[in-house]
């Protein structure tokens, strides 16, 4: 266990954005939260996943709803709040921690607010590794971890539980309890004990969150490239260097679709690399090779800056680094790559590993 | 009868004034130094520039200020206004308080009253809860005599401005109307932090605005110049004395919009890259339709996040006075330091001591003026190395700013643009119009007229393409009656907020229209 405080929280939004890999939304509204909250409400115990008790209730909390709307009327902090106690009456047991159920903007800041408004720990963990555009795309599915009991709760201190028959039906009910509620809500989902998630959850992620941000933050003051620190702690390679030369957007079924163009800069001068997002960036291809693909992780870092950039924000020249991380082993598995591979997003082709693909690239 | 205009731009270094006639030719151009008092250099430009014009006082017409007065008070927290700040929103909005992330010192001079109220809309429009009036009262007793201007935000006020007005009237009722109420629905749009931070801005500044506007108004008539006055706003158009007063933070970023204008005006490139190069910086914006193409991100003023609509600038620490150090080894460093408007005595073409930018030009033969012979001492090869680099920083800068890869004119304006050559990389041409020096005063003297509307309209009826153009025919109307030209209007700006809870597909849709002063004397002789 330790404390973690406003410094720790801004880093732990820059390495999240990273593994947000480009999606995930704009964290500052979910900084400014956590460093509130921290302000009234003292440090965060941040709890390794070790140091969770087996038969100890864990309860992630993400935002649902439009970002659009979040950005308008912001949350009070206690919607949450609410939603846990609605859960722990209905299931008769007290909360434990919570922790984020993904990598990256909003979604990895709340549990941190939460935590500190709560006074509970937050464990250093998440079922993504990164960020994915739907609810079942965590490695708790995987391992059959249903994500009922839902709980909504939204500031006018209003909360639903939702125990339905599939999540299919969860996802249906909330959307439109979502709407009546005010468009922007606060959920608890995947309920769990500790020994599912030491079992099914992806350990430290907080903690590479931090490292990774500590590192472009230094690098960004000292004026110095943090590509080399990033790839050391996430085992990642450089893709390609170059500049974004134009950017095809389109909104379809409610996601951000689109595909980005870079020019090749120095030694990838005369090549191009295009970047196919959906929400997250999915798909890196080089002169037309398949270079990484989801569930692996697509990140951009901004070379004047040193700071990923998240698919909105990606604009015509700007100077750019593409690198590859391998996913969390959990992805790579058969159930996994059905869940968040290729095919999965429409892609016709199966996944091959980033290692493996680098390695043919060579050859 | 002749028929003038007075155009003044206040930089950071300079203060530029020119004379126009009706044609809009040059007459007369001053630049002098930025003073500390802002208003002085004003003044003295504005004496200098008709002394040069021979034009009598009574023959000018109109007199355009563009200024950084409120841009000055926000960057240097000086004679801000003691505000409240009223946010309506409560239950909602309050894991993250007013001016959360607005840097301590600022926050401590206009964080003395801060105040959350329980109000506030959905965003389709239904309240969140009803407006809790009677704690309006409680707070406006509170600041009676404590606070002299109000800045009130509400969630949701894009869509319904009703708890922003009815907060509006009952402060009134307590506070007399004397005391300025800033409506965050007239400043910004939905992203409540940033317009909140707007608003705020806006509430800190209405003093500032009100002295300068105050302080021209009687230069001018102590020159027996008895001409309409505006200012210059954001977008390239022209407010009123009563509307600047009222929306002071439309004003901050005057500076770069009057010079792309300008430039425009003077190249006669309505689609253009403008590089305006100054003493310290050299700031790259985007012409399209003659206007600035506006940023779409999160814009920063004086370390505030806003979601104003500014015109979208990249601006490098590379200027005419930029210091260039050269080191033992060989390699050298330019900037961002800069000797500013000293570089007539500092230069070393000038017969100072200090390497600067404008030395290095001279030295590679690109710019002429000053003394040559005096950079003899200096190795030239390494010169050469250094133009090279300034000339890499400025394509780098311009290869940023553009939206696709083609080639497009680029307009080099300003007093440093000297240090660039004819050809740059990325630009399909050069352009370095006349009287580029003073491209600024200019695009302020030639600034439009504007008109707006904002109106819910049933798109259901007309459908959406003809209520569009009905609400542009309506702002069009607003500009003429504002004095502008009916032949010459442009839209300059159109929003549009569907309105969901509203049946006929409401939309409430924002519109501005924009065209040249109609000369009455001209027209009618009045």
């Amino acid at each position: 266990m330790r404390l973690i405080g406003k410094e720790e929280i801004e880093n732990i939004a820059i390495g999240a954005a990273l593994l947000g890999t480009g999606g995930g939304g704009d964290p500052y509204i979910g900084k400014l939260m956590a460093l509130q909250a921290v302000e009234e409400y003292g440090p965060i115990q941040l709890l390794n996943v070790d140091e969770v008790p087996d038969d100890a209730l864990i309860v992630p909390t993400a935002m649902m709803g439009a970002p659009t709307v979040m950005v308008e009327k912001i949350p009070n902090g206690e919607e949450t709040v609410q939603a846990f106690e609605a859960l722990e009456s209905y299931v008769g047991k007290k909360i434990f921690a919570t922790m984020p159920i993904e990598a990256g903007g909003v979604n990895s800041m709340i549990p941190l607010a939460l935590a500190a408004r709560l006074g509970i720990p937050v464990v250093d963990v998440d079922g993504m590794g990164r960020a994915f555009p739907e609810l079942q795309m965590v490695t708790f599915h995987l391992d059959g971890v249903t994500a009922t009991p839902i709980v909504l709760g939204d500031e006018k201190g209003n909360s639903i539980v939702l125990n339905t028959v599939d999540s299919v039906w969860a996802e249906r009910i909330a959307r439109s309890a979502t709407m009546e509620m005010g468009g922007s809500l606060m959920m608890a989902i995947y309920p769990m004990d500790g020994r599912t998630l030491k079992q099914s959850g992806i350990p430290n992620t907080l903690t590479l969150e931090e490292k990774i941000g500590e590192k472009v933050s230094q690098a960004v003051k000292n004026n110095e490239d943090p590509v080399q620190e990033i790839l050391e702690l996430t085992s990642g390679h450089i893709l390609f260097k170059g500049k974004v030369a134009d950017i095809d957007r389109k909104t379809e079924g409610g996601f951000a679709k689109g595909t980005a163009s870079i020019q090749g800069l120095s030694e990838y001068q005369d090549q191009e690399c295009k970047l196919h997002f959906q929400n997250e960036h999915l798909l890196a291809e080089v002169n037309e090779k398949t270079v990484c693909v989801t569930p692996d992780l697509i990140a951009v870092i901004d070379s004047d800056t040193g700071i990923p950039i998240t698919t909105e924000g990606l604009r015509y020249g700007a100077r750019c680094t593409v690198i590859g991380m391998p996913c969390d082993p959990k992805w790579r598995t058969e159930k996994g790559i059905e869940v968040t591979g290729p095919r999965y997003f429409g892609y016709d082709f199966d996944y091959c590993p980033l290692d493996e693909l680098l390695a043919k690239g060579e050859n | 009868m002749n028929s003038y205009r007075l155009g003044i731009d206040v930089g950071g270094t300079h203060t530029d004034a020119v004379i126009l006639d009706n044609a809009y030719q040059v007459i007369a151009e001053v630049k002098t130094t930025t003073t500390t008092d802002v208003s002085e250099g004003i003044y003295k430009a504005m004496k200098e520039v008709v002394a040069a014009s021979g034009v009598l006082a009574s023959e000018i017409d109109f007199a355009m200020l563009g200024t950084t007065h409120c841009t000055n008070a926000i960057v240097e927290r000086r004679r801000l206004n003691k505000i409240a700040i009223i946010r309506i929103g409560a239950p909602a909005t309050l894991a993250i308080k007013p001016l959360t992330g607005v840097p301590d010192d600022l926050k401590n001079i206009i964080g003395k009253h801060i105040h959350i109220v329980r109000g506030g809309h959905e965003f389709d429009g239904r309240e969140i809860v009803p407006l809790d009036e009677s704690h309006i009262y409680e707070i406006a007793k509170e600041i009676k005599g404590q606070a002299d201007s109000v800045a009130v935000t509400s969630v949701f006020s894009p869509v319904s401005t009703a708890h922003e007005i009815r907060t509006a009237e009952i402060l009134e009722e307590v506070l007399g109307t004397e005391i300025p109420i800033s409506l965050s629905h007239e400043i910004g749009s939905v992203g409540l932090l940033e317009r909140e931070n707007a608003t705020i801005l806006n509430a800190s500044i209405v003093e500032v605005a009100r002295s300068t506007a105050d302080g021209f108004v009687k230069a001018l008539k102590k020159e027996g110049i008895h001409a309409k006055v505006f200012f210059g706003q954001n977008d390239g158009t022209l407010m009123s004395v009563e509307y600047t007063v009222k929306y002071p933070i439309l004003t901050i970023a005057c500076g770069p919009t009057n010079s792309l204008r300008g430039a425009a005006y003077l190249s006669d490139y309505p689609d253009a890259l403008v590089v305006d190069v100054g003493g310290t910086t050299t700031d790259v914006g985007v012409l399209i339709d003659s206007f600035p193409r506006q940023s779409s991100l999160a814009v920063e003023i004086g370390g505030v996040r806003t979601n104003f609509r500014m015109p979208d600038i990249a601006s490098i620490g590379l200027g005419g006075g930029t210091i260039v150090e050269l080191h033992e080894d060989g390699s050298f460093s330019i900037g961002p330091e800069s000797v500013g408007y000293l570089l007539s005595e500092k230069g070393i073409v000038f017969g100072g001591n200090t390497l600067t930018t404008t030395d290095v030009a001279v030295a590679v033969g690109v710019a002429n003026i000053g003394n040559r012979e005096l950079l003899a001492h200096l190795d030239l090869s390494v010169l050469k190395k250094v133009y090279a680099r300034m000339i890499e920083m400025a394509e780098a800068t311009i290869d940023k700013m553009k939206t696709s890869a083609d080639p497009v004119p680029v307009i080099l304006v300003g007093g440093g643009s000297i240090l660039f050559p004819a050809q740059l990389q990325g630009a399909s041409e050069v352009i370095k119009p006349k009287n580029s020096g003073v491209a600024n005063a200019i695009g302020s003297a030639i600034s439009q007229v504007s008109g707006q509307i904002e109106k819910i309209f049933k798109t259901d009826e007309l459908g959406r393409e003809q209520t569009v153009a009905l609400a542009k025919e309506l702002a069009c109307q607003e500009a003429v009656d504002a004095g502008a030209d009916p032949g010459k209007l442009v839209i300059v700006d159109i929003d549009e907020v569907p309105l969901s809870y509203l049946p006929g597909n409401a939309t409430k849709i924002r519109v501005k229209a924009a065209g040249e002063l109609l000369d009455n004397k001209l027209v009618s002789n009045s």
